[in-house]
């Protein structure tokens, strides 16, 4: 339209000379067509940009999701190859089978000592070498130490054994990744005799850390016998000798079939022929002692027995399908009792392997109908059943990253089948339930989500960052309801305009500090502050509203032509020198309260009585963030009262209530619906508030109500161990799932905040 | 008394009493980081005193700043053991004084606390000094002489007044050092990155012929060697500088009379206080508060100033504005004036408006896992291969940072542009409508121009927010100490990919991480001060525009 009017060359020469002012009609064609363009892009251009950024807000829903969804989905095996395992001659056996970390090469141990490393791919034959084997012995058994040590013994049945190490040595010629194995003899070229007696080696426990070697034997006659080897280089000539000291077990009633020897050598544990699991201590070997047993099974024995990651937790497996976990438990005494722990499925057929995971504590089990599961200790979770091979599964290998598993049945036919279970660590009764760790007496919630070594066990329950996060509000708002509900009620109904003027926005200021100044004002000033006058800030507590009151009725006392000095409505004016004086009264006479009350120093009298006292705790974080969300709650709640329609009180007081009682009777009810949302909103910011927690608490993730310790809440944990985290592991995603439980917590008290306004508002201009 | 009660007034007089209470706290607060904030730059008297130890009856001196005073119950002292003298009871009260002393290379602790009880009279000598130091924090004691390679050049009357000239050379050759450092070298190390890159790239490339891989690798050898070289001149010519700020040492004594040697090229200022007259106090107050605000921090952030985190803190804010404002209008515009009014559009303003609401650190979450880790990765991989696995989007950075809080501010631009639009009177609309202009021309003219001071104010709202969030900044682009700023004047200028130092963070991390809280916490209490200034500046802005806004839509809706 502008255009028009400025473009004067533009103007046609109408018939007849004179000059219109009017376009022609297919200026006025190209013009009308011009705006509709401009019309429709616009329409366009806005329903785009704003259908985006909706859609880009909800994508923070969609986001989380996804990255939370992946704990709860169930694990996969599958089957991709098969081919007979390689390496094992017809009249030969298998003995053992394990995978390196790249799931290249995969390795058989044979029970003639042949160790043959092959692609996993085909099952072509990469390298082999030999253990070495006595003359004219053969193998009566075989063991292997925790998983990650890649420790295979040998027993002969001359009384000797001999000991291998896997060993990868890894290059990238040509950018491209190259794996050499090796098999390393730490125990030297030769056998070594473990029975000088020359008894046959029925069962054998070989345990292999940075500390030494144990290697335990029971011989064919029943005898248990402990060795230990530690390897001593010497620094002059480079010299290796191998320190062996070999002791006998106390005996026990009964045949040893399987045997256990923990990564810090304090325990050995025997499983028998009846069923049970005999437990000894063997800290020091001179005076090994035997704690007693445990029955695992009545019908039956144990057919299984292995170490889950770490080396504190066994599992056993028996002949009737059970699969139980047991570990050590310090009694009061100081001695260890082995304890059942927890069950996991049972099976149809007796359980033939139990194959631990290398960085967790998950493990995979087969049975003898050809089932396999995966099961998870920590979270107690079964994860994975199936029947993967018809007949016995006799044994399984897992990839050191649990991404790939081989499978062997009976007829040593080999299935190399990919693994799908990346969170069987994560499940509801792990996150919100008690669970029982490794070490611990009963079963406890407790937030432990990382240690510096891989054999820890994380211990990731939700319940005390949840408790903390409720901890925390809930004394922000014991301190933050009162007040700002009271002041919103004076402030919209009692107080003076042109005051209210100024004080709203001073107290809608207050929204707008950051939090983080709050916080470290909390951490830095008010929490020292607080400790070196704790009398101070409870005699506050009692005093104020005793001193208003009286300052109040002396008030109501003096000669109206004092009181008309301050008119009606300006009482919170009057009231700050009293609040000053009393504030001011409260601290200068703390430390002599303390010395008539507390004995000279009240925190030691807490402490005395058996009440914990942090310096920063939930008192100061409860006035602080009390502090942070006082505005939100005002604001709101100010507005609804503000906004409670004239007529009504107007009404009330004209028919002879006095001004309180029409609070009471008449605002209060109008409004009360405006103000439960306004705490329902401070609510909500108490619940997500980072800062003030983070730095005015010790963050310590502890269950309790107690006003004198700390807490953690759910947001201070993921700003402090997000960034810390390996991203995609189950940590990242259980602080994910934080997020997203913050996120739908305030989401959903907010919107029933809001809709809550919503309908009052309505009422309102129905009223 | 009991008519008293029944009215009701006591009730009446408890809710304005709360009103009280709440008003008084945040004036206390603002008070309180202002009285803390401001007075640290004010150049305190030093004060010496002696200290009796009751058992020897022997005195030390102690020679320092006044920082604050405490009386405690005898008992809690004797708990946190503290020495009291044994003739107190258990009613007692005792004072003590925190006295900062300085000297962390002499006495290794710079904060002290001394009992009253064992003092000697306060007296203020007034050749006392203060000199702010690169390191070691500050020195408290009396210069003596001044020397210049070993040869005494000022004692006595003249000495003062040659310190501060041998001082302000000083700080000239330091500014020059770290001009080469930062820049010059900075530049030769960035080509010289840039050359391994290339030859990387050039060795991973299958492609390429051997005598062309040959010749190339030679061009980036002989590349590499020049700036060898040209590093080989700089550092001569760092380390002549370095040999100059070394000349000049001022020889001083400390409390106990002890003499010490300090080099003078490490003093940043030097301050006799009980000499200066009023306006020589109020000249280094402004002098010192500019200092904090240009300088960078220094000694783990526990001295210094705090421009990186100012720069920092703006440069984020307005990328954030850049992004946010026109998304958020359109997104407002949509919602109040295209989108289909109904049930499913108030759900989605209600959403959207609740967003505002919705933890901030929940947004930190999103922006570490989604742009950083999923975005940023991706354009590492597209367009940065050569450089992984060391991340160049793929890690917390300021464009990160920026989008993160702008998807954080977008609620607060929605709500307040949604009600700017909805004050608009219809009349104004309809008549637009009726003289025949398009709806798109009634929205540009005539609604957008009405509800910009609503668009403002929602902007203001946002920066303000932005300004003072920090927990989702810690997870996507904020750190300690950055070595640059985001902005200079190498290619491409403004640097998204880079960290930077933002206000809030700084509180938190010299507050919370610092090894040396007590010197640290007056630099938190100025840092506080900057930033609530900053953001109530920015909120009485926003607010005196609604308000004008409001008078404006009354007068014409009448």
């Amino acid at each position: 339209m502008n255009d028009i009017s400025q473009s004067p060359e533009r103007r046609q020469i109408a018939p007849g000379g004179r000059r219109s002012l009017l376009p022609s009609t297919e200026q006025r064609e190209r013009l009308r067509k011009r705006r509709a363009f401009k019309d429709h892009f616009s329409r366009y251009g806005i329903g785009i940009a704003g259908v985006g950024v909706v859609a880009a807000l909800a994508m923070i829903f969609v986001y989380l999701f996804s990255e939370v969804a992946p704990m709860f989905r169930s694990a996969s095996v599958d089957p991709q190859a098969s081919y007979s395992v390689p390496g094992v001659e017809t009249d030969d056996a298998l003995v053992h089978l394990s995978l390196e970390r790249y799931n290249q090469l995969g390795t058989s141990f044979s029970q003639r000592g042949n160790v043959t490393f092959f692609e996993t791919d085909d099952g072509a034959i990469r390298t082999q070498f030999e253990l070495p084997i006595p003359e004219d012995a053969t193998t009566s058994a075989v063991a292997t130490g925790v998983a990650n040590a890649n420790a295979v013994a040998y027993g002969f049945d001359n009384g000797q054994v001999s000991l291998g190490v896997l060993e990868y040595a890894l290059s990238y010629p040509d950018n491209q990744r190259h794996i050499e194995p090796d098999l390393a003899l730490p125990l030297g070229d030769g056998p070594i005799t473990l029975d000088e007696q020359g008894r046959a080696i029925e069962v054998l426990g070989v345990q292999v850390s940075d500390r030494g070697t144990y290697i335990a034997g029971a011989t064919e006659d029943g005898e248990l016998l402990l060795a230990s080897f530690e390897r001593n280089e010497n620094l002059m000539t480079g010299e290796v000798t191998l320190e062996q000291d070999t002791v006998t077990l106390p005996a026990f009633d009964g045949e040893p079939r399987h045997i256990l020897i923990d990564g810090r050598f304090r325990h050995l544990y025997v499983a028998d022929d009846g069923g049970r699991i005999h437990h000894y201590d063997i800290g020091n070997l001179n005076s090994v002692d035997y704690l007693g047993a445990v029955q695992v099974t009545d019908q039956g024995q144990v057919t299984k027995m292995a170490y889950l990651n770490g080396t504190v937790s066994l599992i056993a497996g028996t002949s009737d399908g059970q699969v139980r976990q047991y570990f050590p438990v310090r009694q009061s005494g100081g001695q260890h009792s082995l304890e059942h722990v927890r069950d996991f499925s049972r099976y149809q057929g007796a359980i033939t392997h139990i194959e631990p995971e290398y960085n967790r504590r998950g493990f995979l089990v087969g049975d003898d109908q050809g089932y396999l599961g995966i099961h998870h200790a920590t979270a107690g979770q079964d994860v994975f059943h199936r029947q993967m091979v018809e007949g016995p599964l006799s044994r399984v290998a897992v990839s050191p990253v649990n991404s790939m598993a081989l499978i062997v049945d009976e007829n040593a036919q080999l299935q190399r089948a990919e693994v799908r279970n990346h969170h069987p660590d994560i499940s509801l009764s792990s996150l919100w339930g008690k669970v029982w760790y490794e070490g611990r007496s009963e079963p406890r919630y407790i937030w432990q989500s990382t240690a510096s070594t891989d054999e820890f066990e994380p211990k990731m329950s939700l319940m005390p960052l949840t408790i903390g996060t409720l901890k925390a509000a809930f004394y922000a708002m014991l301190f933050a309801t009162p007040l700002a509900l009271m002041g919103a009620v004076y402030t919209a109904y009692f107080m003076s305009p042109r005051l209210r003027g100024k004080v709203k926005p001073t107290i809608e200021i207050m929204e707008a500090l950051p939090t983080v100044i709050l916080g470290f004002l909390a951490g830095l000033w008010l929490a020292p502050f607080v400790e070196g006058s704790l009398p101070a800030v409870f005699s506050v507590l009692l005093l104020m509203p005793l001193a208003m009151l009286a300052f109040a009725y002396a008030w109501s006392r003096l000669p109206e032509r004092v009181r008309r000095l301050a008119p009606d409505g300006w009482e919170a004016v009057l009231l700050v020198p009293v609040i000053l004086l009393v504030g001011w009264f409260c601290v200068a006479m703390s430390p002599h309260l303390e010395i008539w009350l507390f004995d000279g120093n009240m925190r030691q009298w807490l402490t005395d009585i058996g009440i914990v006292y942090d310096q920063r705790n939930a008192l100061v974080v409860g006035i602080a963030m009390g502090f942070a969300v006082i505005p939100t709650i005002f604001s709101i709640a100010e507005d609804a009262v503000f906004n409670v329609p004239r007529h009504l009180t107007q009404g009330s007081l004209a028919l002879g209530a006095t001004r309180w009682q029409t609070v009471l009777g008449v605002v209060l009810p109008t409004a009360s619906p405006g103000m439960f949302s306004a705490v329902m909103m401070g609510f909500g910011r108490a619940v997500g508030e980072t800062m003030i927690v983070l730095m005015a608490t010790g963050n310590s993730p502890i269950m309790n109500f107690n006003l004198f310790e700390g807490m953690r809440t759910l947001s201070a944990n993921i700003a402090v161990e997000l960034t810390e985290t390996a991203v995609g592991s189950s940590h990242f995603r259980v602080l994910f799932l934080a997020a997203l439980v913050l996120l739908a917590m305030t989401f959903v008290v907010n919107t029933l905040a809001e809709i809550i306004r919503q309908r009052l508002r309505k009422r309102y201009s129905s009223l | 008394m009991k008519q008293w009660y029944k009215s009701g007034a006591p009730w009446i007089w408890l809710n304005a009493g709360a009103v009280a209470i709440s008003v008084i706290m945040v004036l206390g607060l603002i008070g309180l980081i202002a009285v803390r904030g401001l007075s640290h730059f004010w150049p305190a008297e030093i004060v010496e005193f002696q200290v009796g130890d009751p058992e020897l009856g022997l005195g030390t001196m102690v020679v320092g700043e006044h920082v604050r005073s405490q009386t405690i119950p005898v008992q809690v002292a004797r708990d946190a053991g503290i020495s009291v003298p044994p003739e107190l009871g258990e009613g007692d009260l005792v004072t003590r004084h925190l006295i900062k002393q300085g000297n962390r290379d002499v006495t290794g602790r710079d904060f002290a606390w001394y009992p009253e009880l064992q003092m000697s009279q306060w007296q203020t000598p007034p050749d006392a000094m203060v000199l702010e130091r690169r390191e070691w924090g500050d020195f408290f004691g009396y210069p003596l002489r001044l020397l210049e390679d070993g040869e005494v050049v000022a004692e006595g009357e003249g000495l003062w007044d040659e310190l501060q000239a041998r001082i302000d050379r000083g700080n000239e050759l330091f500014r020059e050092i770290r001009r080469i450092e930062r820049r010059d070298v900075g530049v030769i190390s960035e080509r010289m990155e840039e050359l391994r890159l290339q030859q990387r790239g050039l060795q991973r490339d299958p492609d390429i012929a051997p005598e062309a891989l040959a010749d190339a690798l030679d061009r980036i050898e002989s590349e590499g060697a020049s700036l060898q070289d040209e590093f080989q001149v700089l550092r001569e010519e760092l380390d002549v500088l370095r040999r100059a700020s070394q000349r000049d040492v001022l020889v001083a004594s400390v409390a106990g009379g002890e003499e010490v040697e300090i080099n003078v090229g490490e003093i940043v200022r030097a301050v006799q206080p009980n000499s200066l007259s009023l306006g020589g106090k109020v000249a280094a107050y402004v002098q010192q508060f500019w200092a904090f605000v240009s300088d960078e921090p220094r000694e783990a952030n526990t001295a210094g100033g705090i421009f990186p985190a100012i720069f920092g803190t703006v440069t984020m804010v307005l990328l954030m504005s850049l992004i946010v404002s026109p998304f958020g209008v359109l997104a407002a515009i949509y919602l109040r004036e295209y989108a289909k009014q109904g049930p499913l559009l108030r759900l989605i303003r209600i959403s959207v408006y609740n967003l505002a609401g919705v933890p901030s650190i929940v947004y930190g979450v999103f922006g570490l896992g989604f742009f950083v880790y999923t975005l940023g990765g991706s354009i590492d991989e597209l367009f940065y291969a050569d450089r992984l696995p060391s991340p160049t989007f793929g890690s917390p950075a300021l464009i990160w940072a920026s989008l993160t809080l702008a998807l954080l501010t977008l609620p607060v631009v929605i709500v307040s542009t949604e009600e700017g639009l909805a004050r608009i009177p219809s009349s104004v609309r309809q008549g637009s409508l009726a003289l025949g202009a398009t709806k798109s021309e009634t929205l540009w003219k005539v609604v957008v121009p009405l509800a910009t001071p609503a668009m403002m104010t929602g902007m203001i709202l946002a920066i303000a927010r932005a300004a003072g969030e920090v927990a989702p900044l810690m997870l996507v682009g904020v750190v300690k100490l950055a070595p640059t700023l985001p902005v200079d004047g190498s290619f491409p200028f403004v640097h998204l990919d880079r960290q930077i130092m933002h206000l809030g963070f700084h509180i938190y991390d010299v507050g919370f991480q610092s090894p040396n809280v007590e010197a640290a916490r007056p630099l938190v209490y100025a840092t506080a001060l900057v930033l609530v200034i900053l953001i109530i500046v920015l909120n009485m802005t926003a607010i005196s525009i609604r308000n004008r806004l409001r008078e404006r839509y009354r007068a014409a809706s009448d």
